[in-house]
């Protein structure tokens, strides 16, 4: 499973970085730097983590299956 | 086409930001026809900003930030070939491979791509990278992860800044290169140019601003070894990034008849390319960094801007307008917003901050590295950027929206004492930077000043 923050609507609550402090990090007061692979052992919190966010700026999802043609 | 625009073959050049969100929203919209989305990366869709950040600190693999779908798109994905050309009279998209597919409606989400140094030859030297492919991300973190004695940046944008603040977090030596007066003086204006040196030095960047590079220099053996300035002097270094801005991919609509050019694809609010002679078609659209659309709260000029939350807010206008009857389309009307992390700081960006004139600190100081600076023209809010105060940033959103009048009125518990006193905005002519302006106002600047694009060559 793969997640994206929309950044731009990111206001620093830092909800999920309490809730999956291995996926997303604070660099400094308000810059959230997350590891977009979530390993599989840390897809459950990375979902509460989505859910509890005030912005909803959080997306969980699979990646395009692209098969060529 | 049958009479019902949820039918019928809908063709997406570009499998990025843009081009994906706009395909899962013609599905969303109803769209129950052949869908294929053309890219000419070889890989699904995935997201840039990571890799001027976590990728370059290690932190992440490259090939790992692959955007996550919002529902499947059910398209046809035609990955790793590029378009070359279209005919809009046959309506159909021409690919590398000899290839060409027919379309009812064509969405243009085509991007950009890094601006190569000039010097074709010094550009192959082993250790001159750009960024903004994971390609180039990957070899430029494996550099990075070697150890170079010293790395050198030429350009202090957004990227160019953001580079040297992911080299000084690896304890990497670094030198930044910058035409202009100052790191991102031309998305930001004088001000916050002035803190954004500070943040440079401070945090051990070797800034040298008011030069260019001159020449990149070899080892003799095709290595990168250092390079020359205007100023005369030589830096040494073992790897040097790029980072002059971006280049609109157009070229290959240079015989499709659209109003495209180096500034990007001019469309209507509605996202419908404009011909040369501009007329509005209406089954060709654009969306993302390849687009100039005009903006009523900035004017009307024709913005251009290499923005995350731009591509899909864009995108999804660009999908529901191409599968909806005229009276029910929408305009592209959401307002430019931006953000950086760099040296510790969260930089937001609402607006567009080069339509000014003026701007005031409302919140917070410069000495505190916390503030927020808000931007007028004539009188009226047109931006606002923040650094550590994000939770400010809907605030003075609105105040754009609702074209409050510029000083604004105390709206903050933590007003500044500076919040009376505007100074000048004081933002350069584009032609004085290194970098490329990551918005780009396309008509006049507010002071008149006209911008004169020149094609190169």
């Amino acid at each position: 499973m793969r997640i994206v923050v929309d950044l731009t609507r990111c206001q620093g609550y830092a909800q999920c970085v309490f809730l999956a402090p291995e996926v997303f990090q604070l660099h400094g007061e308000e810059g959230l730097l997350y590891t977009p692979a979530v390993p599989g052992d840390r897809l459950e919190r990375v979902r509460q983590a989505a859910a509890a966010c005030p912005v909803q700026a959080i997306l969980v999802g699979e990646e395009v299956a692209a098969g060529d043609g | 086409m049958t009479g019902d625009p949820r039918d019928g073959r809908i063709v997406v050049v570009g499998a990025s930001l843009a081009g994906l969100r706009a395909a899962e929203t013609l599905r969303d919209a109803g769209f129950t026809g052949a869908l294929t989305v053309v890219g000419d990366e070889p890989h699904p869709p995935y997201d840039r900003p990571p890799l001027s950040k976590q990728v370059l600190l290690g932190d992440v693999p490259a090939d790992s930030t692959g955007l996550p779908v919002r529902r499947d798109p059910d398209a046809e994905w035609r990955l790793g070939v590029a378009a070359t050309g279209l005919d809009p009279l046959a309506r159909r998209v021409l690919l590398a491979d000899g290839e060409s597919l027919p379309y009812d409606r064509l969405l243009i989400a085509t991007g950009t791509r890094a601006r190569p140094w000039p010097d074709p030859r010094q550009a192959a030297l082993d250790g001159v990278f750009t960024l903004r492919t994971r390609e180039d991300a990957a070899g430029l973190a494996a550099r990075l992860a070697a150890g170079p004695r010293r790395v050198l940046v030429i350009g202090a944008g957004f990227t160019g800044s953001e580079i040297a603040s992911a080299c000084r977090k690896r304890g990497l030596e670094v030198t930044v290169a910058e035409r202009g007066p100052a790191p991102l003086v031309g998305a930001l204006g004088g001000t916050l140019s002035r803190l954004a040196a500070l943040m440079h030095r401070e945090h051990g960047v070797d800034l040298r601003c008011g030069v260019t590079v001159t020449a990149l220099l070899g080892d003799g053996a095709g290595r990168f070894a250092g390079a020359d300035l205007s100023d005369g002097t030589r830096v040494e270094a073992d790897v040097c990034v790029v980072a002059l801005g971006a280049v609109r991919n157009v070229e290959w609509l240079a015989e499709s008849g659209l109003a495209a050019g180096p500034r990007g694809i001019a469309c209507d609010a509605g996202c419908r390319a404009f011909t040369r002679y501009g007329i509005v078609t209406d089954d060709v659209f654009v969306a993302g960094d390849v687009s100039r659309f005009p903006h009523p709260l900035f004017g009307y000029q024709m913005l251009s801007l290499e923005h995350w939350g731009n591509a899909v807010a864009q995108a999804e206008v660009a999908a529901h307008n191409m599968v909806s009857p005229g009276p029910l389309r929408r305009p592209h009307l959401s307002l430019p917003v931006f953000w950086s992390t760099q040296f510790g700081r969260n930089i937001k960006s609402v607006g567009v901050p080069t339509y000014s004139d003026h701007v005031v600190i409302a919140q917070g100081s410069l000495e505190a590295g916390r503030l927020a600076v808000v931007y007028g023209y004539r009188g009226r809010v047109t931006a606002a950027v923040t650094v550590d105060m994000a939770k400010s940033v809907d605030h003075y959103r609105h105040l754009i929206e609702t074209a409050a009048p510029f000083p604004p009125p105390p709206g903050a518990a933590d007003r500044a004492l500076a919040a009376d006193v505007p100074v000048p905005s004081d933002v350069p002519d584009p032609g004085e930077l290194s970098h490329e302006p990551v918005v780009a106002l396309t008509g006049h600047l507010p002071d008149r000043r006209l911008m004169v694009v020149q094609p190169p060559g």
